[in-house]
């Protein structure tokens, strides 16, 4: 019977972490999804990226109160996680606070971590007021309205209850350790939660062992729930900003890449050699012409559609966004929000049927309409200001292509002006011949 | 235009057997629009005095496919692309100079992929670099003291990481450089990016140019630097909105040089 809560402990962890590998591995089905584009050069800078802008959260305190705050919940989580580690030791094995054999260093680690579960709290309810009560312009959007809301809410919440769950426990360990209770052994410093434990002073033992329990096993589940809350929440960026600073574009943020499909094309249309009556060699294969641009999330890269579950919708890209900000449709948060629901839409899909089956739905029109894509300037205000390094400009230029390209959809002034570059070689109808007539006014 | 400089085109370059230091690339809108004409010319005085060896493509230079490509239409901008590389490769060219941030970005980032290899500098850039090389000089001139501040082009700032050299050489006119509230990386577009300089924008609430012109105005400028012909457009259109152009000039660095010393 004693080992009862072993067992059922063990059975806990192992569903909670089980889960969350099947999720996952959806979500990297779902990524490869998209078309191979080769982000396996240049490792050293790839890995300095990484180190720099996510471990190193360079591009966070560009924004310093939202930057410093986000850096004591970052650096809280990250280590309050060591805890997390006895915590799962002791689950298993039925002990209690297995590494206060460490003893002065113990005592300094539970210390350590009681200050940054106080701060962590602190960060939360200053997010959740800038959200709610400050009610900061990005967050309000058109697009956070509903879930978008009530996820970046929930987080909030979720951290809330851990923190003070782990603090709740350390103060009834504190005085059970006061009591000389059987198994709560002398271990650890509490400088937060020694200011929790006076309100349990007069208690039973029993029921401060309830309470310590009840705490633990709360605070241990509540982690595990919240790993698989990640799944359906935007808050994966906790683990996915890291590969996605990784695979991030290292060129200029002006270039765009060059379709190759396209350069085919053009190359064989320029050779004044190529047959053009040529019939395509025996013993190839009929190619099916590749599609131009992007309509739906899989014409995109498997890069953008890593980024899109990276997003955390902080909605940094659409506060800097100059179309955005004069009143335009075009949201790059939204752009990233919308390619992360259809891919999700697409995944489900295929749970569902095995394979992808026609729902008659596309990323274009369904959730990303043509006046959005028509507003943004390229600026590359979106991408130079994402925390971890997303590229919303680079979704909007290959569905332009589609558009412009597959549908012949482009707006009639932007026509014309294809046109006077095909016909004369300038956007603007003047004559190429006059090219160098400024040299003579 | 009271002195005339003489341009030679590369066709002429190559009739006489000889190869000039770099190619003025001068793009359509400094062809063709009125107002970026005189940009053209002022850099055209610039490099003259400075003695630098200098060409242009002339007839022979198109749209290098920039705002094809940002519209989407990835097949022109190849088609432009490959016939400028085929007349740029014939020539031998090496070095490429040009004022308009957008040829700038197009020419040095996208066109080496398709047989365009050449080393290709801004304008500010170059000036900076003949001002390095004691070839041209900078004085305060006429513009000393006076208020300026400089809009950072999107293709030059954030697209191509320059942000130094059009505010080196402003420092060299010993002017009053002030800063707008959102400059170098995180300066606002002027709104023409993107194709957005030849359709009307969708629909909203103010235009990108009136936002970015207010950002200039608070700085009380007495001129607006540009370094990009199609900035200097939308800044312009601007100030005119703000009834400002009586009082404040839009000007691009490069006219701001050449002015300075009445050259």
């Amino acid at each position: 019977m004693q080992y009862i809560p072993n067992i059922l402990f063990t059975i806990i962890l192992a569903v909670g972490i089980g889960y969350f590998i099947k999720n996952i591995r959806k979500i990297i089905r779902n990524i490869r999804l998209g078309k191979e584009v080769d982000r396996t050069d240049n490792k050293k800078e790839r890995f300095n990226n990484m180190a720099r802008i996510a471990l190193g959260q360079s591009k966070m305190v560009r924004r310093p109160i939202s930057g410093i705050l986000h850096i004591i919940v970052y650096l809280g989580f990250i280590i309050i996680n060591i805890e997390v580690l006895e915590i799962i030791i002791d689950g298993i094995f039925g002990t209690h606070r297995i590494f206060s054999f460490l003893g002065e260093f113990y005592n300094f680690l539970i210390g350590a971590f009681e200050i940054l579960a106080f701060l962590v709290f602190i960060g939360v309810i200053l997010f959740w007021i800038r959200r709610n009560v400050i009610k900061l312009k990005r967050f309000w959007n058109p697009e956070m309205k509903g879930w978008p809301k009530n996820d970046g809410n929930l987080i909030l919440y979720f951290e809330m209850v851990l923190m003070t769950l782990f603090l709740v426990m350390n103060a009834a360990d504190l005085q059970l350790q006061g009591l000389g209770a059987d198994h709560y052994i002398k271990a650890g410093a509490y400088p937060i939660s020694q200011y929790i434990a006076p309100l349990f002073s007069g208690m039973t033992e029993a029921t401060l062992i309830m309470i310590e329990r009840g705490a633990w096993w709360m605070h241990i589940i509540g982690i595990l729930v919240f790993l698989n809350y990640l799944y359906f929440s935007k808050h994966l960026h906790i683990l996915l900003a890291f590969p996605n600073t990784y695979y991030g574009d290292l060129k200029p943020k002006g270039q765009i890449d060059n379709l190759e499909a396209v350069t085919k094309e053009v190359m064989l249309m320029m050779d004044p050699n190529a047959d053009p009556f040529a019939a395509p060699a025996e013993d190839t294969e009929e190619e099916i012409p590749e599609k131009f641009g992007a309509s739906d999330v899989m014409d995109l890269n498997w890069v953008q559609l890593l980024n899109s579950y990276t997003c955390t919708e902080c909605g940094r890209c659409t506060s800097e966004c100059p179309a955005n900000q004069t009143g335009k449709k075009l949201s790059p948060r939204k752009i990233m929000m919308d390619t992360r629901d259809r891919l999700q839409e697409v995944g489900d899909n295929i749970d569902k049927n095995g394979s992808f089956v026609d729902d008659g739905k596309q990323l274009l029109t369904d959730y990303i309409t043509p006046e959005e894509l028509w507003a943004c300037t390229s600026c590359n205000a979106c991408v130079e200001t994402c925390p971890v390094s997303i590229s919303p400009l680079s979704i909007i230029l290959d569905m332009r292509r589609y558009l412009v390209m597959e549908q012949s959809a482009a707006p009639s002034d932007l026509n014309n002006m294809m046109s006077n570059i095909e016909n004369n070689g300038a956007p603007w109808p003047f004559n190429q011949m006059d090219r160098l007539n400024w040299n003579n006014e | 235009m009271s002195k005339t400089v003489k341009v030679p085109t590369m066709a002429e370059y190559m009739a006489q057997g000889k190869k000039p230091e770099v190619l003025f690339w001068v793009g359509c809108a400094g062809s063709f629009d009125d107002r970026a004409k005189k940009i053209t010319k002022a850099f055209v005085k610039l490099l003259h005095n400075a003695n630098v060896d200098f060409a242009v493509l002339g007839t022979e230079e198109s749209c290098t496919g920039d705002p094809a490509k940002r519209a989407g239409n990835e097949f022109l901008f190849q088609m432009q692309a490959v016939t400028n590389i085929e007349v740029m490769n014939a020539y031998e060219i090496k070095k490429v100079v040009t004022a308009c941030p957008h040829c700038f970005n197009t020419l040095k980032n996208e066109y080496p992929a398709l047989g365009g290899d050449y080393e290709v500098m801004h304008h500010t850039q170059f000036l900076k670099s003949l001002l390095e090389e004691g070839r041209l000089k900078v004085e305060g001139g006429k513009f000393k003291g006076k208020r300026i501040t400089f809009h950072d082009p999107c293709y030059l700032g954030r697209a191509n990481n320059v942000y130094q050299a059009p505010r080196d050489l402003l420092q060299k006119l010993e002017v009053e450089l002030i800063e707008m509230k959102r400059s170098k990386r995180n300066g606002l577009c002027c709104g023409a990016g993107g194709a957005q300089m030849f359709k009307e924008p969708e629909p909203g609430n103010k235009d990108v140019n009136i936002e970015r012109t207010e950002d200039a105005l608070e700085t009380k400028p007495d001129i607006i630097a540009a370094g990009c012909p199609f900035c200097n457009t939308m800044i312009t259109d601007g100030v005119k909105n703000k009834e400002k152009e009586d009082t404040i000039e839009v000007l691009d660095i490069a006219e701001l040089i050449a002015n300075a010393q009445d050259i």
